[in-house]
C-alpha cells in the first residue's frame, strides 16, 4: 500500500487563494455571495475561503454549512449515519449566488443531494461548486466551477484530505496499491 | 437501531443520538419546504389498538415529513374487535410490506412480544404499551427540557444536574416509567410525587426519591415539574376519595405555580384535565411547555423513524454504530462514489 | 402382561442395591442376587428405584377442553414422568361437581390404562363459591372422591369454607384450597414486587395467598378438620404452615416444581410461558419453599400440570392463559432444585412425590412400600444424564413448558403401573404393557 502526497500545506494555501480570486472574478465582486460548506471538511474550507474573499474583496461574505445526509440516494446501502448540522446564514439563500464548498469531488452524488437540499431551503439565483480536489469518475452530469487540483485517480485508490482544524495536519494524499 | 421499545434499556449514547438528530429534524421544520426525501419508498404502519388521536397524528406527521408512506390501522371496528390475534394482525401487515410498525397497545409488553416473535421483520416502535413504557414521550420530554435550558446550544448535551419532579398516578403511568429511566440515564435527578396508593409497592430498584407532598417537592426547586393526567376511574377503585381532594393535595394550582421558581418549566404530556391536576393558569403560563412538547414530539419521532429505517439491512444486527464522531481521515464520504 | 420381569441392579431409593421381580401386578420378590426361571431380565444397573409417583394436582382438561389435553394424553404424559397415579382437578366443562362426571373421568382413566386417574371433586357447584356441591355423592360414587377443590378459584366465602371443612369429616375427605384472595388480585398478572413495578404488570401480592392460608388453618383448627393447601408459593406462606403445624393443626401443603426453581425475573421478556397462577415469585420465596420442603413444613410436590393450546401462550402477556405443563419434567426439576443441592435424599423424594400424596389423597394401592406383595407401581430413574429439555420430551397434547431450552438432569427409564410397563427403556409405550 503506497501513499503519495499530492498537495502539501503550501499547495493547499495557494489553491485556496486562487479559488477565492476566481470566485470574486466570476461573480464580479463579493456582492450576493453565500458560501455553504458540506460537512465536515467542506465547512472548514468554506470558512477559509470566506476569510480570503473578505480579505481580497473587502466585504464579509455569509458562511454556513449544508448537511446532505437526508438527501442521499444510498442510505439503505450503508449503516445509519448521523446527520451533521445545517446552518443557513441569517440572510438566507433566496436570490443569492450560493457557492457549495467541498473537499473532494468524486461521483457527484453528494452534490446532487446538496442541490436537492437547497431546493427545499429556498431559491438561489445561481449555484456554483468549489472543490479542493477533483478526482474524476463522475456518475452524474455535475462539474465544478472552481477546482484546487485535478487529481486523476483509479477508483480503488483513496484520497485523504487532512486539514489543520480537523486533523491537526495539512495535506492531500492518495493511497493505492 | 432495530427497535425502539423502551428507555429502560436505551443506552445514553443512543438516547443522545436520537435527541441530536431530532434537533436537525426540528431545524428543517423551520424551512419553507418542511419535507425531507429520506424515507421515500418506506412504509410506516400505525398499529393502534388503543384510541389515541394525538400520538397517532404525531407519528403520521413525522413519517410523512420524511416522505414515507403511512398506513393507519386502528383496532376499533377492525378484525381485532372480532377477536383477531396480535399475531394474525401483525402478519397481515407484514404481507402488505410494512417497513416499520408503530404500535400502541393496552397490554404491557405487547411491542416486545411483537418484536421478538418472528412474526414480522419490520422495526417496531413502542407508542405506549399498557402501563409499561412510552419511550418517544420521554424522549420528547427530555428534548423539551434540554431545549428550554440550552436553546440552540443543545446538541450533545445531557441533563446532568437538573432536577425533575413527576407528579400523579405513577403506578399506572407508562409516561412516568419511561421518564424515570431516561432522565436518570441523562444524569437528571428525579423525584416522584403521588398519593401512597398510586405508587408501586416495591420501588427499591428505581433511581428516584418519592414524596407524598407536592409542596415539599416544589420547595426543593425542580427545574421541571411534570404533571401527569389523573384518570377518574381510579377514584372508583379506591385510589383516592374525590377529585376535590386529589386536586387540593396533588394539583398544580396558582399558589403552587407561584411557589415554583421563575425558571422552572411546567410540563404535561396531554391531554390535560384543566382544573384537576393542572390549573388553567399553570397550563397557559409562559412556563408551560405543553405546546412545545407537541411540536417536539414530531421532531423526536422523525428522528426515531429515521434511525430505525434509513440504514442498511445489515444494521438490523448491529447495536450502536459509532456516530457523532468527527469524520475520520479519508472518510467514507470522500471515498465512496 | 402376564410376563414376569426381573429388574437387576436397582438402587432402591438410592440406598440399597437390589433386584426386583415383578409378576401378576405385584412385587414378587425384592432383594440382592435374585433369579427366576422364565423371567425377562432387564438390566437397571445404576438406576434409582422409586415408588411410582403420585401427583395430587393435575389438570387433565377432559371433559370439555380436549384441545389442550385429554385423560389419555395426560395419562401418557404422567407415565413418561414416572407417575403411576394422578389426581384430576375438577375445573373441566362440565365441572366435576357430581357423581356422574367423576365416574366418567374414572372410566376414561381406566380405559386409557397408563396411570390411575383419581378424580377430585369440586367444593361448590360449578366452582362458583356459592353452594356446596354434592360432596357425599361424589365420595360414595365409584370414583371414591376424597379430595375436593375449587382450584382455579379460591373458596373465598369464609362461611362456605367452614362448612366444607366440617362436612367432609364425615367421609375422611379433605378440602384442597387454592389460596388467592380475589379482591386483592383483581386483574393480577404477575407477582407484585420490584419486577412488576418496572414491567407495568398488575401485581399479585403474596399477602393475597398468605391471608387466606392464615384464615383457613384457623378454621380447620376450630372445626377439627383436615386442610390441604395447593401450590404454596411464598416465604410467608411457609411460615404460616410451620406455625400452624406447631399448633397441631392437621394441615398439609404442596409446592410445584416450577416454584422450586423459577423466579419472577423470567417475566422480563413478557414470554407467556412463564405466566402461571400462583405466579413465579422472588428468589427469597424460592429459597424459602425449598427449605420448607426439606424440613417437612411442605409435605409434597405436586405438578399443577396445566396444558394450554399454542394460541393461548403465543400472544401478549395480558391475553395469555395461566399455566405450565409439568408432568414430564417434575422429577428432573426436583432433582435439580432439591436433590443435587443436597436438600433432599432420594428417600425423601419417594416420600414427597409418592407416599405422602397417596396418603393425603387417601388413595389405596399407591405410595406403598417397596416390599414383597405390594403393588408393582414403580419408577426407575437415571439421575446421571444432563440434557436440554425440548418439545421432544413432552408427551401430552400441549407444549407450554417453561423448561424448553433449559438443561435439566435425569431421565425416567422405566415406569410400571401395577405391574404393567408403561415406559420401557426410556420410551413411552403406545399401548400399556405391549413392548416391541
Amino acid at each position: 500500500m503506497s501513499t503519495r502526497t499530492v498537495l502539501h500545506e503550501a499547495d493547499i494555501a495557494r489553491a485556496l487563494t486562487r479559488i477565492s480570486h476566481e470566485i470574486l472574478e466570476s461573480n464580479k465582486g463579493p456582492e450576493g455571495l453565500v458560501l455553504l460548506g458540506i460537512p465536515t471538511r467542506g465547512v472548514t474550507l468554506a470558512h477559509r475561503i470566506g476569510a480570503l474573499v473578505e480579505q481580497f474583496g473587502g466585504v464579509t461574505v455569509p458562511i454556513g454549512a449544508l448537511d446532505v445526509t437526508m438527501y442521499r440516494d444510498d442510505l439503505h446501502r450503508n449503516p445509519t449515519r448521523a446527520p451533521q448540522r445545517t446552518q443557513i446564514p441569517p440572510g438566507g439563500i433566496d436570490g443569492k449566488v450560493v457557492v457549495l464548498v467541498d473537499d473532494v469531488l468524486f461521483s457527484g452524488r453528494s452534490i446532487r443531494a446538496a442541490l436537492d437540499a437547497l431546493q427545499d431551503i429556498g431559491r438561489p439565483a445561481a449555484v456554483r461548486l468549489a472543490t479542493l480536489v477533483d478526482r474524476g469518475h463522475r456518475e452524474l452530469p455535475i462539474r465544478p466551477d472552481f477546482v484546487g487540483k485535478n487529481l486523476p485517480s483509479s477508483r480503488e485508490e483513496r484520497v485523504n484530505v487532512r486539514l489543520r482544524e480537523t486533523d491537526g495536519a495539512e495535506s492531500v494524499t492518495i493511497e493505492g496499491r | 437501531m432495530r427497535h425502539l421499545l423502551d428507555t429502560r434499556t436505551l443506552a445514553r449514547q443512543d438516547a443522545l443520538r436520537i435527541l441530536d438528530v431530532a434537533e436537525d429534524m426540528a431545524d428543517t421544520q423551520r424551512r419553507e419546504v418542511k419535507k425531507l426525501p429520506t424515507l421515500r419508498g418506506k412504509t410506516v404502519v400505525n398499529l393502534f389498538f388503543e384510541d389515541s388521536t394525538r400520538t397517532r397524528i404525531s407519528f403520521e406527521a413525522a413519517a410523512k415529513r420524511l416522505s414515507a408512506d403511512v398506513i393507519n390501522f386502528s383496532a376499533k371496528g377492525s378484525s381485532v374487535s372480532k377477536g383477531e390475534s396480535l399475531q394474525d394482525t401483525a402478519q397481515t401487515l407484514q404481507a402488505m410490506g410494512a417497513d416499520a410498525v408503530v404500535i400502541r397497545h393496552g397490554a404491557s409488553g405487547a411491542p416486545r412480544t411483537l418484536a421478538t416473535s418472528g412474526w414480522i421483520s419490520a422495526g417496531v416502535v413502542n407508542a405506549g404499551d399498557g402501563t409499561h413504557e412510552h419511550p418517544t414521550q420521554a424522549l420528547l420530554d427530555a428534548f423539551t427540557i434540554r431545549k428550554r435550558r440550552f436553546g440552540d446550544d443543545s446538541r450533545g448535551r445531557d441533563l446532568a444536574g437538573m432536577k425533575v419532579a413527576i407528579v400523579g398516578d405513577i403506578l399506572h403511568s407508562r409516561v412516568a416509567r419511561s421518564n424515570v429511566w431516561l432522565l436518570h440515564t441523562l444524569g437528571a435527578q428525579v423525584t416522584l410525587v403521588a398519593p401512597p396508593t398510586l405508587v408501586p409497592q416495591d420501588m427499591s430498584r428505581w433511581p428516584v426519591r418519592t414524596l407524598y407532598d407536592l409542596d415539599e417537592a416544589i420547595s426543593s426547586a425542580p427545574d421541571a415539574l411534570m404533571m401527569l393526567r389523573i384518570q377518574l376511574e381510579r377514584m372508583n377503585a379506591a385510589y383516592f376519595p374525590t377529585e376535590r381532594e386529589y386536586s387540593r393535595r396533588w394539583g398544580l394550582d396558582a399558589r403552587r405555580l407561584q411557589a415554583l421558581g421563575a425558571d422552572s418549566i411546567v410540563m404535561h404530556p396531554g391531554p390535560m384535565n384543566r382544573g384537576l391536576e393542572i390549573s388553567a393558569e399553570a397550563a397557559d403560563s409562559p412556563r408551560s411547555t405543553v405546546l412545545e412538547q407537541v411540536a417536539n414530539g414530531v421532531s423526536v419521532r422523525m428522528a426515531a423513524l429515521y434511525l430505525l429505517l434509513a440504514g442498511a439491512e445489515h444494521d438490523a444486527a448491529d447495536s450502536t454504530p459509532a456516530m457523532n464522531a468527527p469524520a475520520p481521515v479519508g472518510s467514507e464520504k470522500e471515498n465512496t462514489p | 402382561m402376564s410376563e414376569t420381569l426381573l429388574f437387576r441392579g436397582a438402587q432402591v431409593e438410592a440406598t440399597t442395591l437390589a433386584d426386583v421381580i415383578v409378576a401378576d401386578g405385584v412385587i414378587a420378590e425384592i432383594g440382592p442376587g435374585l433369579s427366576r426361571a422364565g423371567a425377562t431380565v432387564i438390566d437397571v444397573d445404576g438406576l434409582v428405584l422409586l415408588p411410582g409417583l403420585v401427583d395430587l394436582h393435575t389438570h387433565l382438561r377432559e371433559p370439555g377442553y380436549e384441545a389442550s389435553e385429554t385423560i389419555l394424553t395426560g395419562s401418557r404424559a404422567a407415565a413418561a414422568g414416572g407417575y403411576t397415579a394422578v389426581f384430576a382437578m375438577p375445573n373441566t366443562s362440565p365441572v366435576a361437581d357430581t357423581a356422574g362426571v367423576v365416574e366418567q373421568e374414572l372410566a376414561l382413566g381406566e380405559a386409557a390404562g397408563f396411570v390411575t386417574v383419581q378424580p377430585i371433586g369440586a367444593v361448590t357447584v360449578g366452582q362458583k363459591g356459592e353452594r356446596l356441591a354434592e360432596l357425599g355423592a361424589m365420595a360414595d360414587s365409584r370414583a371414591r372422591v376424597r379430595v375436593f377443590s375449587d382450584d382455579g378459584f379460591c373458596v373465598w366465602d369464609p362461611l362456605i369454607m367452614r362448612r366444607a371443612l366440617e362436612y367432609v369429616k364425615a367421609f375422611d375427605g379433605v378440602i384442597a384450597q387454592h389460596a388467592q384472595d380475589p379482591r386483592l388480585t383483581e386483574g393480577a398478572q404477575m407477582n407484585e414486587g420490584a419486577v412488576s413495578a418496572e414491567l407495568g404488570l398488575a401485581g399479585w401480592p403474596a399477602v393475597a395467598e398468605e391471608s387466606i392460608i392464615a384464615r383457613d388453618v384457623l378454621l380447620a383448627e376450630h372445626v377439627g378438620s383436615r386442610l390441604h393447601v395447593c401450590h404454596l408459593s411464598t416465604a410467608g406462606s411457609v411460615d404460616i404452615i410451620r406455625w400452624a403445624k406447631r399448633r397441631g393443626v392437621d394441615v398439609t401443603a404442596e409446592v410445584t416444581p416450577h416454584h422450586l426453581l423459577l423466579t419472577d425475573e423470567l417475566v422480563r421478556d413478557y414470554d407467556a410461558r412463564f405466566k402461571v397462577n400462583p405466579p413465579l415469585r422472588r428468589e427469597e420465596d424460592v429459597l424459602a419453599v425449598r427449605e420448607g420442603l426439606a424440613d417437612g413444613t411442605i409435605d409434597i410436590v405436586a405438578t399443577d400440570h396445566a396444558p394450554h393450546p399454542a394460541e393461548a401462550k403465543a400472544c401478549e402477556w395480558h391475553a395469555a392463559a395461566n399455566g405450565m405443563v409439568g408432568l414430564e419434567s417434575a422429577l428432573r426439576v426436583v432433582q435439580q432444585s432439591m436433590v443435587d443441592t443436597g436438600l433432599l435424599t432420594w428417600g425423601d423424594v419417594a416420600r414427597v412425590m409418592s407416599r405422602e400424596p397417596a396418603r393425603i389423597g387417601r388413595l389405596a394401592g399407591h405410595g406403598t412400600p417397596l416390599t414383597e406383595g405390594q403393588p408393582a407401581s414403580l419408577a426407575f430413574y437415571d439421575p446421571a444424564p444432563r440434557r436440554t429439555f425440548t418439545t421432544d420430551d413432552l408427551r401430552g397434547r400441549s407444549l407450554n413448558s417453561p423448561y424448553l431450552g433449559r438443561e435439566l438432569p435425569g431421565e425416567v427409564r422405566w415406569t410400571l403401573h401395577q405391574g404393567t410397563v408403561t415406559v420401557a427403556d426410556g420410551a413411552l409405550l403406545d399401548t400399556p404393557g405391549v413392548r416391541a
